[in-house]
């Protein structure tokens, strides 16, 4: 029986696009195209989720002679040293052999990623939920659009261009201005103790993540509010509260979830950030920053800017030990993925139970 | 008492919604100071010469680099299109539970690999392990890893949110599994699939991390051959020429950067139309 048949019994006129579009893709009913297609699709599912497993297969495999090498000394060792390149001879450890002289610890990188993105955090969560309700709440509705279409503008810059302007502008600005300023009168601060800097670091850093992961959390925190939290909003003001309490007593609690999956994939990118973090953040090595204006380095940023100079080791196990801190960076991620799985699942039960 | 604690919890209302009015015009501000920040300095540098022209060093022009953006870019697309769009249809259309979970969970966290790290083990696999070199292939292959997720997401989406009525029309009709997806759910999830495409190109074309040490740099016209030859790309010209310590390259770097914000643009505001459009045209049942 054709289509066309089995249409005119149910009723159905031919001219309907339902029955056009089968009409179109009938020759896919034969039993063996039906069976291609889903061996096809499966295919391309298994190929989908073998890149993740992939990528980790490959740096393991290739940064295993480094595992072995460094030893522990890559989570707590504060030295990175290629080694002495015109030395003769060479170190060995675990069956694994090096420069003379070389070490490579990764405490510093893992150090400053946490630190930037932190610091970043700290900034970012507050205001990403303050201009979310601005927008929800009292941007007037004729200009939301623009105003939703900035913000989605704003995750779409590519981090070069925020790292272009994090140099041109910002840097200098902290460098000549802020710093000097801050050590000056706040030096009793911790964090504002000490020598300036050039305005390359942990501030400069911290500050260009939170512009790029503001918008993020600002869509997801918005669309969240836009889609639970109406009701709850109407029924604390119904109630008697004041506008603001209406936001931080019904609203808040209800969006609370989405708050901390945003938070979370805010989170994940501030710690993978690479260009717009190198381009500003002084690209420290061996040395911790004494406050928040100097240099620091990520474990991101480092493997694009040591990789050039472990190119030059002949034992190879720079390279490899770079392709070990990106087995930590993709570790981290990976842990704070479940986490925040975890997490919401946990909430998701609690919701349940009352 | 309760009028005074009323008092102060108006004022208190009055002062927070000053202060999150205040975080949004600063965040919008800061925005556009990057995009005047960028147009100032972008468009005088953006001579016609700049376009027509390859990069010769440090200076010239970023014809090698404006064409490699977009080979490395489409190239990537055909990648994702093909495993990303099949992908999701599985998830949808043939996955039981078990195995989607499965995907899902891959794919969720592909999300949250940094690109550096994509890049790097790429760099690893295929530029030294297989000895592909910096290559078209090894970077359209970064680029369609970065995009895999927001794609299998989007149509994920747009698939699971077909109506049902709609697929249990075409199984009434007689249409098996697989022709009931192509000729009613893709159609329907166009809009979506669609939105994921664009949003992925958009990052795509901004990416720089992966692409370092996959496709490389080159001053010349991309060759097209699929290895051994590295594609120059704007966010590099960004990056690196910025750097250094002459005007001309500091010029290319501004005019590479309002090109990607131009090319960014487009993409945003094309996409929104058209999705738009195919959505109100073919979703009114």
């Amino acid at each position: 029986m054709t289509s066309i048949e089995r249409g005119r019994r149910s009723g159905v006129s031919p001219e309907d696009p339902l029955v056009k579009g089968l009409a179109r893709a009938w020759g896919l009913q034969r039993p063996w195209a039906q069976l291609i297609f889903k061996l096809g699709t499966g295919t391309t599912a298994v190929l989908s989720a073998l890149v993740v497993v992939l990528i980790c297969v490959f740096l393991t495999v290739f940064a295993w002679p480094a595992i072995r090498f460094n030893g522990w000394n890559i989570l707590t060792g504060t030295i990175w040293n290629i080694g002495n390149q015109y030395g003769s001879g060479s170190i060995t450890h675990n069956g694994y052999s090096a420069e003379p002289g070389a070490q490579f610890g990764g405490l510093v990188f893992i150090f400053g990623t946490l630190a930037t993105a932190t610091v970043a955090m700290i900034a970012a969560v507050p205001l990403a939920f303050l201009v979310s309700v601005a927008l929800v709440y009292r941007v007037p509705a004729r200009i939301r659009p623009l105003a939703n279409a900035l913000v989605e503008l704003m995750a779409g810059v590519p981090s070069v261009v925020y790292g272009l302007w994090g140099m041109v502008v910002l840097v200098p600005w902290i460098g000549t201005k802020l710093a000097p300023a801050a050590t000056a009168h706040l030096g009793f601060l911790p964090i504002f103790h000490g020598d300036a800097g050039s305005g390359n670091g942990l501030l400069a850093a911290s500050t260009i993540i939170a512009l790029m992961v503001i918008p993020i959390m600002v869509a997801t925190i918005r669309d969240v509010i836009n889609a639970q939290a109406t009701s709850v909003y109407e029924a604390s003001m119904a109630l008697g509260s004041t506008s603001w309490q209406a936001v931080t007593r019904a609203v808040l609690p209800s969006v609370r979830n989405g708050m901390i999956a945003a938070i979370m994939v805010a989170f994940g990118r501030a710690l993978g950030e690479t260009m717009a973090v190198l381009m500003v953040c002084g690209a420290a090595i061996n040395t911790y920053p004494q406050n928040i204006f100097q240099s620091v380095n990520t474990l991101a940023a480092v493997i694009v800017s040591q990789l050039e100079s472990a190119l030059t080791d002949s034992s190879g196990m720079a390279q490899r030990s770079l392709a070990e801190l990106a087995v930590v960076l993709f570790a981290i991620t990976v842990v704070l993925n479940m986490l925040a799985r975890g997490i919401l699942r946990g909430a998701d039960r609690s919701q349940e139970a009352q | 008492m309760i009028l005074r604690r009323r008092r102060r919890a108006a004022i208190a209302s009055k002062l927070w919604w000053g202060a999150s009015l205040l975080a949004l015009f600063a965040v919008i501000a800061v925005l556009l100071s990057i995009f005047w920040f960028v147009a100032a300095r972008g468009f005088p540098a953006l001579r016609p010469a700049i376009l027509t022209t390859v990069t010769a060093g440090t200076s010239g022009g970023l014809l090698n680099a404006i064409a490699g953006t977009f080979l490395l870019v489409i190239s990537g697309m055909v990648m994702v299109a093909i495993v990303g769009l099949g992908t999701a249809v599985w998830m949808v259309e043939f996955a039981s539970s078990r195995p989607r979970a499965l995907v899902r969970f891959a794919i969720d966290v592909l999300f949250g690999v940094p690109s550096i790290v994509v890049g790097y083990s790429l760099y690893v696999a295929l530029v030294e392990g297989l000895g592909w070199g910096f290559s078209l292939v090894a970077g359209a292959l970064a680029l369609a890893i970065i995009m895999l997720p927001y794609v299998v997401r989007n149509a994920d989406l747009a698939l699971s949110a077909v109506p049902r009525d709609l697929r249990e029309a075409a199984i009434a009709l007689g249409a098996r599994q697989a022709t009931a997806a192509v000729s009613v759910a893709l159609p329907w999830a166009v809009p979506g699939i669609l939105t994921g495409f664009l949003i992925a190109t958009g990052i795509a074309v901004g990416e720089t991390a992966p692409l370092i040490y996959t496709a490389g740099w080159s001053n010349f016209l991309p060759s097209f051959a699929p290895t051994h030859s590295p594609v120059g790309y704007l966010t590099y010209v960004v990056w690196t020429f910025i750097s250094l310590p002459f005007t001309a390259s500091h010029e290319l770097a501004y005019a590479a950067a309002v090109l990607l914000m131009l090319i960014i643009f487009v993409t945003n505001l094309a996409s929104r139309t058209f999705v738009e459009y195919y959505a109100q045209k073919t979703h009114r049942r």
